[in-house]
């Protein structure tokens, strides 16, 4: 602010009125201030200036108070049981492209009475990041979950994740339903995540926003099923870095200075082939009985290294060579710490070889299949051994076996020549050899490719395989994207194929992006399911069950719920010579500057018609005559 | 023969064609262009705006002045004109014989419910000069509430009242200064717009102490406890806002809405390494280092994510088992009591040793409880600083009694509404004055109706608030003075005005110089041979005539 100095006088006169009459403003403190509660604090008396020093050097002040010296702290005092939790969990699983697939999860609960009405002004925090908190309570979030992935997830490579991301960002939201302007609160809410996350979630507007009638059910407490209060957006392009990192271990509530964040480098996590990370916060039940809730604060981190082809092929790790670190301690203000190694495919150690070996073995039914687990607890202290450092490595001692191939699997291309028309197929894949299964198949598409809707196919085996339920919003120009949902049966062992074609749109000149050449991204394709699983999954709530195979909620013991996402397009899209604007003003000049130049003439100029000039036989006589000298001829 | 161009002056119909083309292009042409083109200012009030430039505050205080019996003569008293004055009179010497068994809080209360003050006056009670109510060395007692007492000097009873009241005036003047405002307290608020000249230090260092003006406060305390192994530390926050802060953040209501959270930090360490003096077996900070510790450490308080109000931080820091106990020392290299040290504008850390309590044979962690009430009582403190609450050094003769639960007393809050008022007046006009210089100065800038309208509502309301203060009433003067602000905040910082901001006068003329210079080249050459021809033909007829 350009701050504007100007001489200002100052004229204080004191009235002093002499007699007593009523005044007309109004009192800010009611009269009858009863004073019988006279228990003062503590004497304090303060005096913050010690004389005779330069301001400007001492902008530091010590404080000065006479304080009350009884020292009352004793030990053994009451302590007001607070429930909040904390829990980390670090599950490595060797794929079978030889890759290494590590996955963080840290666990936050937050025991607080959110759901009483008329919230308090104070709040206190104790684990959980006061900055989602405060955003929690501003916004009237039900459940936010949000997620920056850099690579793809290669499914048919290495099975499915544990918490699965589309490339890029991805945000989605349930507001409580006594919201009552949701996409401002959505718009702020964005930009307010933009600023803790330090990504550009600030450009999710209302082009790339829908509200989805049935693929993003809440995960947490509370049935909520007006989508309406929902909003889900992605940011397919958003490359996510270190800058993305250090906010999201900001959350944590040690840091990266104990326990497994203590990996957390970002130079070794950033060199992989899938990095994810993501924030879930939820309601949960605190027990079994529901009696106490709490707000659920889960963020993960996902990272695939690969070693096999980086490191000439041998298959040997460490957690020193993956995250250049070893372990030394678990953080101390979690209630749970361990170390997962996914030792399914080594039932008698004949593959390969951990080594510190722990008698220490966990199964758990993860995403349909019995997994056996080697389990470190990073509490115990026998843990570290002598070295007072853990680090795990595992040798190979044969080729590893075939993969269990993912149950379903879906992938997504855009077909066509030329830049007026194309045509997007959705390809998805049905392996389980004798069970059909529905799949909701969610499309968001933005508004510069113009679906035509009534070339939408759905085929599998080469038939045509009817939706049995249909949710489709027309985009509208510049406001909102395409929203396709169907909920498609797919055939046992199949290939189904969903096609669509489009028209790609003339954007205006200032709505290409910086790079238009590059291409626009169009956001995955979701394709949610209940796929049937092979083995019973366990219903029951336990406290102590692993975090990995606890996030989403099993409703029945046959199936287990599976999210995929497909690749995210890259679309060409016809680009104008950017220079036009300047050409077209040049052009129309020049024309205009043309005809009024010759209108001006015609209109300002008079033209006679001039003597016939004499036949050159004359001409020539005459010139003849002038060299002789004699008259000329008329 | 000749070529059309040399016939074109030749004749007049060329001649009024090009001046008619030329005038077309005038008269309709260039408004015509310079009406498309332009950009969309609206009207702003300029001129009220350069009188708020030089702004000329009065602040005026309603005084009331009672005299007690045995102050004033019959006929004196005769001479008031108004007569519940008198009833008033009579009641303060009903109440006195109580009074003189306990002259504290309850006479001033008893006065209190007496008069019923509103905000921003004061009342005086005017007490004879025998009267046992007082101390011998007292002459002025400050209450809680908005009322002092006065040992008069000895009057003479041939006086008239105007004269007894004159001879009131130098003590009624302390009083106020003491109890509303002083010349110091307005020129600090001011210090943003006038040049700080005879400004004394200390003035100085309570203005730069306080944190500026603004509609709302986030108050945030933060334990940092750098060794959760060592000690698992627990704090009563939520009961110690709601006994020590809450009480005092009610009687503030008026001047701002303060929002409290606390948070717990774990791993959160100095930026400075304490020094081991083995003197005293302790670690110690010295002074000058204090500026450097905060830095690692407010990296990780972070800031409000869902307000922009300024934060006010309170951290409480409880050093490592390794670097315990850990003192403060000041410039002077003495311990400082409280342990406890603040920066103006930003906050304030106490650092709290628990060292004591770690026992021989404790298990790690130590569960240990912070006891609240002394770390809450040096935060009251440091908060008080921090919101302006200035500590007054009063004349000598004059006793304040201590504000008591609330933290503050009523003519406290009275003194920090008068500054914050004028501050915001202040702060508002050169707001409004600056954006309407910007505004003034480049020609670019789109006014939409919407600036227009606030930056005319922070006019109308700081002329209202300055009006307000005139007149006494603090109240509607603090209230006119903050939308004042939020209006000019909203119209300065108002996005739209950038729109056009950067769009260079090159570009512009790049895009007009294919067409403009193709049409004007004619007609200009055209004007200038008709003038040329004119005086030529002037010329010639004077040759003849002559």
């Amino acid at each position: 602010m350009a701050a504007h100095r100007c001489g200002l006088s100052v004229v204080c006169i004191l009235i002093f009125s002499s007699l007593a009459h009523p005044s007309s403003c109004d009192t800010l403190e009611k009269a009858n201030d009863n004073t019988a509660t006279k228990r003062r604090i503590s004497e304090v008396n303060t005096d913050g200036s010690v004389a005779g020093e330069d301001m400007n050097e001492r902008q530091w002040q010590s404080t000065d108070v006479e304080v009350n010296r009884s020292d009352g702290t004793k030990n053994g005092e009451t302590f007001a049981p607070a429930k909040d939790q904390f829990q980390e969990e670090l599950v490595i699983r060797p794929l079978h492209s030889g890759d290494i697939y590590a996955s963080f999860q840290f666990r936050t609960l937050w025991d607080t009475d959110f759901l009483q009405e008329g919230q308090k002004k104070v709040s206190h925090y104790r684990l959980f990041p006061k900055s989602l908190g405060q955003v929690l309570s501003k916004f009237s979030v039900q459940e936010l979950h949000i997620s920056f992935t850099q690579g793809f997830w290669r499914t048919m490579q290495w099975g499915q994740p544990f918490i699965p991301s589309p490339p890029g960002a991805e945000l989605w939201v349930w507001f409580h339903d006594t919201v009552s302007d949701v996409d401002g609160n959505w718009k702020e809410l964005t930009n307010v995540l933009s600023g803790i996350f330090c990504a550009s979630l600030n450009f999710i507007d209302m082009t790339n926003t829908v509200q989805p009638s049935a693929s993003f059910k809440p995960l947490g407490l509370g049935n909520a099923t007006d989508h309406r209060f929902l909003r889900y957006a992605t940011l397919p392009r958003e490359i996510v870095c270190t800058e993305n990192l250090t906010p999201w271990k900001k959350l944590l509530p040690c840091g990266s200075k104990a326990g497994l964040a203590v990996l957390m480098k970002s130079e070794k996590l950033f060199h992989s082939s899938f990095h994810s990370q993501a924030v879930h916060i939820r309601p949960i039940c605190q027990d079994e009985q529901c009696t106490s809730k709490a707000w659920e604060l889960r963020q993960t981190l996902n990272v695939v290294f690969d070693h096999y082809t980086s490191g000439q092929g041998k298959k040997e790790w460490s957690l020193f060579k993956m995250f250049s670190r070893t372990l030394t301690e678990a953080c101390p203000l979690a209630s749970s710490s361990k170390v997962y190694v996914d030792i399914t495919d080594n039932p008698e150690g004949e593959l390969f070889e951990l080594s510190p070996a722990t008698p220490l073995l966990s199964q758990a039914v993860v995403l349909g299949d019995r997994r056996t687990y080697s389990v470190y607890d990073l509490t115990r202290a026998e843990t570290f051994g002598q070295l007072r450092s853990f680090n795990l490595l595992l040798r190979w001692k044969g080729d590893s076996g075939d993969m269990l191939r993912p149950l379903l699997h879906a992938e997504r291309y855009v077909a066509g020549f030329g830049l007026q028309t194309g045509e997007i197929h959705t390809v998805i894949y049905n392996n389980h050899p004798y069970r059909a299964f529905p799949v909701l198949l969610m499309d968001s598409v933005p508004w510069y490719l113009q679906l035509y809707i009534h070339t939408l196919t759905v085929t599998s085996k080469s038939r045509d395989n009817k939706p049995s339920y249909i949710h489709y919003q027309p985009a509208k120009d510049r406001h909102r994207p395409h929203l396709l949902e169907m909920l498609i049966q797919l055939p046992p062992h199949s290939m189904t194929e969903v096609t669509v074609q489009f028209e790609r749109a003339l954007l205006k000149w200032t709505e290409y992006t910086p790079d238009p050449n590059h291409g626009f991204y169009v956001g995955s394709s979701v394709v949610s399911a209940l796929v049937p699983s092979m083995v019973a999954m366990s219903t029951n709530f336990t406290q102590d069950q692993p975090l990995f195979s606890s996030f989403v909620p099993v409703k029945e013991e046959s199936s287990y719920f599976v999210r995929v996402y497909t690749e995210p397009l890259l679309v060409n899209l016809p680009t104008p010579d950017f220079s036009m604007p300047y050409n077209v003003i040049c052009l129309t000049c020049t024309v205009v500057a043309v005809g009024y130049g010759s209108f001006y003439n015609l209109l300002t100029r008079t033209f006679q018609v001039d003597e016939p000039s004499p036949p050159l036989a004359k001409r020539l006589a005459n010139f003849i005559r002038r060299i002789r000298g004699v008259p000329l001829l008329a | 023969t000749l070529g059309p161009h040399l016939l074109l002056w030749t004749c007049p119909r060329g001649r009024y064609a090009a001046l008619a083309i030329a005038a077309v292009v005038i008269v309709v042409g260039i408004p015509l262009w310079w009406k498309t083109t332009e950009t969309y200012r609206a009207w702003l009030p300029f001129s009220e705006i350069s009188e708020l430039d030089s702004l000329q505050l009065q602040l005026s205080v309603d005084i009331e002045v009672v005299f007690s019996r045995g102050t004033l003569t019959p006929e004196q008293q005769k001479k008031f004109p108004l007569s519940h004055v008198n009833e008033k009179e009579h009641q303060v010497d009903v109440s006195i014989p109580e009074l003189l068994t306990s002259p504290s809080t309850e006479a001033d209360l008893s006065l209190h419910m007496l008069s019923e003050s509103s905000c921003g006056s004061v009342v005086v009670y005017v007490i004879p000069e025998t009267a046992a109510l007082l101390p011998e060395d007292v002459k002025v007692y400050v209450g809680q509430r908005r009322t002092a007492l006065l040992r008069s000097p000895p009057f003479k009873s041939s006086w008239s009242l105007k004269e007894v009241l004159s001879n009131l005036d130098v003590e009624v003047e302390q009083v106020v200064s003491t109890m509303s405002f002083s010349h110091q307290d307005i020129v600090a608020a001011l210090s943003d717009r006038v040049r700080m000249a005879k400004v004394t230090k200390e003035s100085m260092a309570d203005s730069m102490r306080a944190i500026k003006s603004s509609p709302g406060y986030e108050i945030t305390f933060s334990l940092l406890n750098p060794d959760p192994r060592s000690h698992s530390l627990h704090w009563d926050i939520e009961g110690a806002v709601q006994s020590c802060i809450q009480p005092l953040l009610n009687k503030l209501a008026p001047i701002a809405n303060f929002s409290v959270d606390s948070q717990i930090l774990y791993y959160a360490v100095l930026g400075v390494n304490p020094r081991f003096d083995n003197s005293v077996s302790a670690y110690t900070l010295s002074a000058d280092s204090l500026s450097h510790v905060i830095n690692p450490v407010e990296a990780r308080l972070g800031s409000n994510a869902a307000s922009s109000n300024p934060v006010l931080n309170f951290l409480l820091y409880v050093p490592d088992s390794h670097h315990s106990p850990l003192f403060i020392r000041d410039h002077s290299k003495r311990e400082v009591p409280s342990n406890a040290f603040h920066s103006p504008r930003w906050g304030g850390i106490m650092v709290y040793n628990v060292n004591e309590m770690y026992g021989p044979e404790a298990e790690r962690p130590v569960d240990i409880n912070i006891n609240m009430a002394k770390v809450m009582g040096v935060f009251l403190a440091q908060l008080r600083l921090m919101l302006g609450v200035q500590h007054t050094h009063p004349p000598t003769g004059f006793v304040l009694q201590s504000p008591g639960s609330a933290g503050l007393a009523d003519w406290e809050l009275d003194r920090l509404l008068w500054s914050r008022s004028v501050e915001n007046i202040a702060t508002a006009s050169t707001t409004i004055t600056s954006l309407a210089q910007l505004l003034d100065q480049i020609g670019n800038i789109v006014i939409n109706d919407n600036i227009a309208q606030q930056v005319s509502s922070a006019v109308t309301s700081l002329q209202s608030a300055v009006a307000e203060l005139e007149a006494g009433n603090l109240a509607f003067a603090l209230q006119y003075s903050r939308e004042a602000i939020l209006a000019s905040e909203r119209a300065f910082f108002d996005p739209s005005l950038l729109h056009l901001l950067y769009f260079p006068d090159d570009q512009k003329f790049a895009i007009y110089i294919p067409l403009f210079l193709p049409m004007c080249v004619p007609i200009v050459l055209s004007l200038l041979k008709i003038v040329s021809e004119a005086k030529k033909r002037r010329a010639d007829k004077q040759a003849k005539s002559d």
